[in-house]
């Protein structure tokens, strides 16, 4: 495999606040990768680094074997990046065509636009499409250049729930051409459905970097959940979890053996209801993660 | 590329009439309420009418004003809106960028003396020989180089909501006090010790001259004098730059 973008050892200072403290990851060409951590956690800065917008203040950032400032790194790469604005008093499809022109080999005017389901908003001015149409023109921005790696940075933030699943699917699209795809989200069933490689990033520091899978099953196989109106804290104390969230009085448990959790607060006399089991998902593996 | 960007930002200023409109229009405006009335009256010791002096006051005043704001608004607008953040991430080259932005504002300037041309020539009956009308056009687009750097500086100085008012607050009085509008020696004695410091003033010489207008100095001490103040504002142009890079880009 081919290595499209690498942090080495990168370290970020913000005058005195450390954003990243020294985070080293390769991808691969074809990765499909979602980076996931809390807000401040140091997702952006890596992205940033990756694109060259920032600099590391000690390590390297490396895009395509080149300084990501290098224009022909850059032709290899779509961006969609929180927060930035396109020229309102423009046309979407003039947009685009102004994009397209920046990269040696872009696609089509019309598949770029179709590829963001913008057909019906093509000749509107960029200021007149809703904030949802407006995300999706900033993915026909990011695509439109045919590049190999997409870069995404919070993508469907301020979305509902049908856009963000159709956003989704559109990323998923792109990355089925054999695209690279990295994506920073907080939404974890983003990640799970679309990445084949999960970066947990926790206060400037990379705590995981695996399957989707393989991170639920490192930290927890099973989630108990039950009600204890009278529950004390010392209850818990010594239960073999990796994770414990109370909520008024209903509680979570993240634990590989359920059975024995149980049995422990049984003989504890816990009084517990609305008991349920079940199998971990990624967000749990996150909480867990990223609970100190 | 170049042209591609060259005719998207000529069209995202061209689409905000606040901008094309003034600039377009504005100084055709000036001259059917100032030039008009006294087109024909000749200027006190010479052969040269008020019409001709006006024209060239207005060429001054409108070209500087198009590199001004088209530069001033533009990069205002775009950090504002954090546009400047999207291209940055784009394989757009910065040079590539910057040329796109300066052949849109020649031609927009190029534009307001296609429009205030024809306009003192038929309305103003200002006649001139060839050779002067392509003078008062090359002298103004030249010499109003000094005044996109002072765009930049501004654009990056102030924010997006204050370059309008900033470029306002400076622009307009120092164009009054540079004669634009009124002759100097209408101007009140302290402004007059000023004016001959002042950029436009020195540019608005360029123009006085080349209609045939007299003029206090030589051309090459005016040229000199805005070659002096061009040099200052693309320092201050390029501070301004580097210190917007070093806080949001490094």
């Amino acid at each position: 495999m081919t290595t499209a973008a690498q942090l080495i050892d990168a370290t970020k200072k913000y005058g005195s606040v450390e954003a990243l403290k020294g985070v080293s990851l390769d991808i691969e060409l074809g990765d499909v990768v979602a980076m996931l951590g809390p807000n401040g956690a140091g997702k952006t800065t890596s992205i940033s680094l990756l694109l060259g917008l920032r600099k590391p203040t000690s390590g390297k950032a490396v895009l395509f074997g080149m300084d990501p400032t290098n224009v022909s790194a850059r032709s290899r790469v779509g961006v969609m990046l929180q927060e930035s604005g396109v020229p309102q008093m423009l046309k979407v499809s003039e947009i685009v065509d102004l994009f397209r022109s920046y990269y040696p080999d872009p696609l089509p005017r019309e598949r770029a636009i179709a590829m963001a389901g913008l057909e019906e908003k093509a000749n509107s001015l960029v200021k007149e499409l809703s904030g949802g149409q407006r995300q999706r023109l900033y993915f026909a921005l990011a695509v439109c250049g045919n590049p190999d790696v997409l870069f995404l940075d919070e993508p469907t933030v301020g979305m509902d729930v049908e856009g963000r699943r159709s956003f989704i699917e559109r990323i998923a699209e792109f990355a089925h051409l054999g695209k690279t795809v990295v994506l920073t989200t907080h939404y974890l069933e983003e990640a799970d459905q679309l990445a084949r490689r999960v970066i947990v990033i926790d206060r400037g520091v990379v705590i995981a970097d695996a399957p989707p899978a393989e991170i639920k099953s490192r930290v927890a196989g099973k989630r108990v959940r039950f009600v204890a109106p009278a529950l004390d804290e010392k209850d818990l104390q010594g239960l073999p979890v990796s994770a414990v969230t109370i909520k008024d009085h209903s509680v979570q448990l993240l634990t590989n053996q359920p059975e024995a959790v149980l049995r422990e607060l049984f003989q504890r006399g816990v009084q517990i209801a609305e008991l349920e089991v079940s199998g971990a998902d990624l967000e749990d593996a996150f909480i867990a993660l990223t609970t100190h | 590329m170049l042209v591609r960007q060259t005719r998207a930002e000529f069209l995202k200023l061209w689409r905000v009439p606040a901008f094309s409109a003034t600039s377009l229009l504005l100084p055709i405006v000036f001259y059917a309420f100032i030039g008009i009335g006294q087109a024909s009256q000749v200027l006190q010791g010479t052969h040269v009418t008020f019409g001709a002096y006006f024209l060239a006051s207005m060429s001054v005043y409108s070209v500087a004003n198009v590199m001004i704001f088209s530069f001033g608004i533009s990069v205002a607008t775009e950090r504002g809106m954090k546009t400047d953040l999207l291209m940055r991430a784009t394989p757009l080259p910065p040079l590539v960028y910057l040329l796109s932005r300066c052949i849109t504002a020649i031609v927009f300037a190029a534009l307001t003396l296609a429009v205030l041309f024809p306009f003192a020539y038929i309305a103003g009956g200002v006649r001139l020989e060839a050779e002067q009308w392509f003078t008062l056009a090359y002298r103004v687009l030249l010499g109003s180089i000094p005044f996109i750097a002072l765009g930049f500086a501004i654009g990056y100085l102030s924010g997006p909501n204050s370059a309008v008012a900033v470029i306002n607050l400076i622009y307009l009085p120092t164009a009054f006090a540079s004669g634009l509008f009124f002759p100097k020696q209408l101007l009140p004695q302290i402004i007059q010790n000023v004016s001959p410091y002042l950029p436009l003033y020195r540019f608005g010489q360029l123009g006085w001259d080349a209609v045939g207008a007299p003029t206090s100095e030589s051309v090459s001490t005016d040229w000199l004098y805005l070659a002096g103040y061009g040099i200052v504002f693309f320092a201050i142009a390029i501070w301004a730059y580097r210190r917007e890079e070093s806080r949001k880009f490094s």
